[in-house]
């Protein structure tokens, strides 16, 4: 088994979120619980992770020059991460493919974390 | 992180909604709504983002609660200066010191109450008109969405923004969300609540099919906003007890009236089984409250006559006589054609078909019933009854032309095809 980081991300920083009625939003909710419990049950969920502000600072080279980040002008910002395990990278791909970020216009990036 | 989502999870970010904007604007003032449902809206969304990774925290409810006020005191903080926040500072303070140790909370439950029963005299103003206050009441105080209230009310998300956004020019000009005991008008204010609550109550009550789960919520809003008011030393009157019993009898009877694909099944072949005894249990006990001080309104006229089809084991069984003697009643205080095409159906049921026809050839005012399916569909049945298929045939023929819905095409189908059954 190896283990795997996947990063939720949200378009334009946002989830789509702005517009939704509570039952909505409550419903959304729902399904990710869902889904990060069956992850959980399948013993597949190695780290809960932590959602992440949407916004923070970016420290910059030598300088050290702080930016109000993620990045100054990306649209795509990381809303959270958790760390799965799974056999290979196709494993974890296949389970990805059940994250509710998919239903609205997110992506999840699953990165394979270096072994020591 | 909990194993499974409890049952009271069930609507919670909606009814925490109604909590947070009614608490909000009375901090805020009624001329910041906006304002109060952006930072409920962003409690939403911050909650789902922790829960979905961390699970539900013990007390979800508090939690929300928490956040909102926070952001609030983050709001005052920043914008006081260029906002004008109509309550004063006095009850911002007292905001940032109560940390709410556990004897506070009940006070607190308390007066988040009150913010709701405020919020909810604000919204039948006079200076709105009712079709907005009972779509106010939905977005403020239910936490409906707009196109959830779109479909609930069986018109465009349009046309609900237009009246939401003609309530908030109102507010605009408002000041502090006002205590209610202060309301000059407060019996009128009160009728205009109880119009709200019946109609909404009754959308959700006789719509389509098409949105039923919607559809049964506003029944269950309906009351539990009924409820609050009786909380209330100011909402709490024998007809708001009457109310609460009319309403308790009529939604216990929800699960028994529509079949599997979606047919109205009249009372008489409902299976009685499924009717809900607690809420028949609810509306006893508030019939009884209501009978305090003689007063008598539509509602405990109409709570009575819901009580008898509750307490009839069996549709033959049915007090009809009782049924036709409250209906003559209801008829001195409400004479509309409805609840005159009602009382003939009472007679027809008490005297037999033939009595029943008279009766609904008598109705005055005929001509306001000219759309209503069940008029026509009244006099099939008692033609049917009578053993005259022919008439009856055509009476449903004509309803089954004025059917308004999917559901009440196939129930007059039904009905079409049994004509020349006689019992």
């Amino acid at each position: 088994m190896a283990d795997f980081m996947y990063l939720f991300w949200n378009k334009d920083g946002k989830s789509k979120m702005e517009k939704a009625s509570p039952e909505e939003i409550q419903q959304i909710m729902k399904k990710w619980m869902g889904w990060m419990d069956a992850l959980k049950k399948s013993g597949n969920l190695k780290d809960g992770g932590a959602p992440l502000e949407m916004t923070g600072q970016v420290v910059h080279g030598g300088k050290k020059s702080v930016t109000d980040g993620p990045y100054a002008e990306a649209k795509d910002v990381v809303g959270g991460y958790i760390i799965v395990s799974a056999k290979n990278i196709q494993e974890a791909v296949e389970l990805s493919k059940g994250c509710p970020i998919l239903e609205g216009d997110g992506m999840v990036e699953v990165r394979p974390v270096l072994k020591m | 992180m909990k194993e499974e989502i409890p049952e009271l999870m069930d609507h919670l970010f909606r009814r925490e909604a109604g909590k947070m904007v009614s608490y909000l604007t009375k901090i805020f003032g009624l001329n910041n709504l906006a304002l109060a449902e952006d930072v409920v809206q962003d409690t939403l969304c911050r909650a789902m983002e922790t829960w979905k990774f961390r699970g539900l925290p013990d007390n979800p409810s508090a939690w929300l609660m928490r956040v909102a006020r926070n952001r609030a005191i983050d709001i005052i903080r920043r914008e006081q200066r260029f906002r004008t926040f109509t309550p004063d500072l006095t009850y911002f303070v007292k905001l940032q010191e109560s940390l709410l140790p556990d004897g506070e909370k009940l006070a607190f439950e308390n007066e988040i109450k009150d913010d709701q029963l405020r919020m909810m005299f604000a919204c039948c103003s006079p200076a709105i008109s009712a079709d907005v206050q009972v779509t106010l009441i939905l977005k403020t105080l239910c936490g409906f969405g707009v196109e959830e209230i779109a479909s609930a009310l069986l018109v465009s998300a349009d046309t609900i923004e237009k009246r939401l956004s003609r309530a908030k020019k109102v507010f605009q000009a408002s000041g502090a969300l006002e205590e209610v005991e202060s309301i000059p008008e407060l019996q009128s204010r009160l009728q205009a609540i109880y119009d709200s609550i019946y109609l909404l109550f009754n959308e959700g009550y006789n719509g389509s099919q098409s949105e039923m789960m919607v559809r049964e919520d506003l029944c269950y809003e309906a009351l539990r906003l009924a409820l609050l008011l009786c909380d209330h030393p100011a909402g709490k009157s024998p007809k708001t007890y009457a109310l609460v019993a009319l309403m308790s009898f009529h939604a216990a009877r929800l699960k028994g009236r529509m079949d599997a694909e979606g047919c109205l099944i009249l009372l008489e072949a409902q299976d009685r089984s499924l009717w809900n005894k607690e809420l028949i249990g609810r509306g006893f006990q508030y019939l009884d409250l209501s009978a305090q001080d003689g007063e008598i309104s539509e509602y405990h006229i109409e709570a009575g006559i819901a009580s008898i089809h509750c307490m009839a084991e069996t549709y033959e069984r049915t007090n009809w006589r009782e049924i036709l003697k409250l209906y003559d009643l209801l008829f001195k205080v409400k004479p509309t054609p409805i609840v005159a095409l009602n009382r003939a159906i009472a007679v027809g049921q008490a005297f037999g078909p033939e009595k029943g026809l008279i009766a609904l050839n008598a109705i005055e005012d005929l001509e306001k019933l000219k759309d209503y399916p069940f008029y026509p569909a009244a006099l099939g049945e008692f033609y049917r009854l009578a053993g005259r298929g022919k008439e009856a045939g055509e009476y449903f023929g004509r309803a089954l032309e004025l059917a308004r819905n999917s559901s009440e095409v196939k129930f007059l189908e039904r009905k079409l095809k049994t004509r020349n059954e006689r019992s």
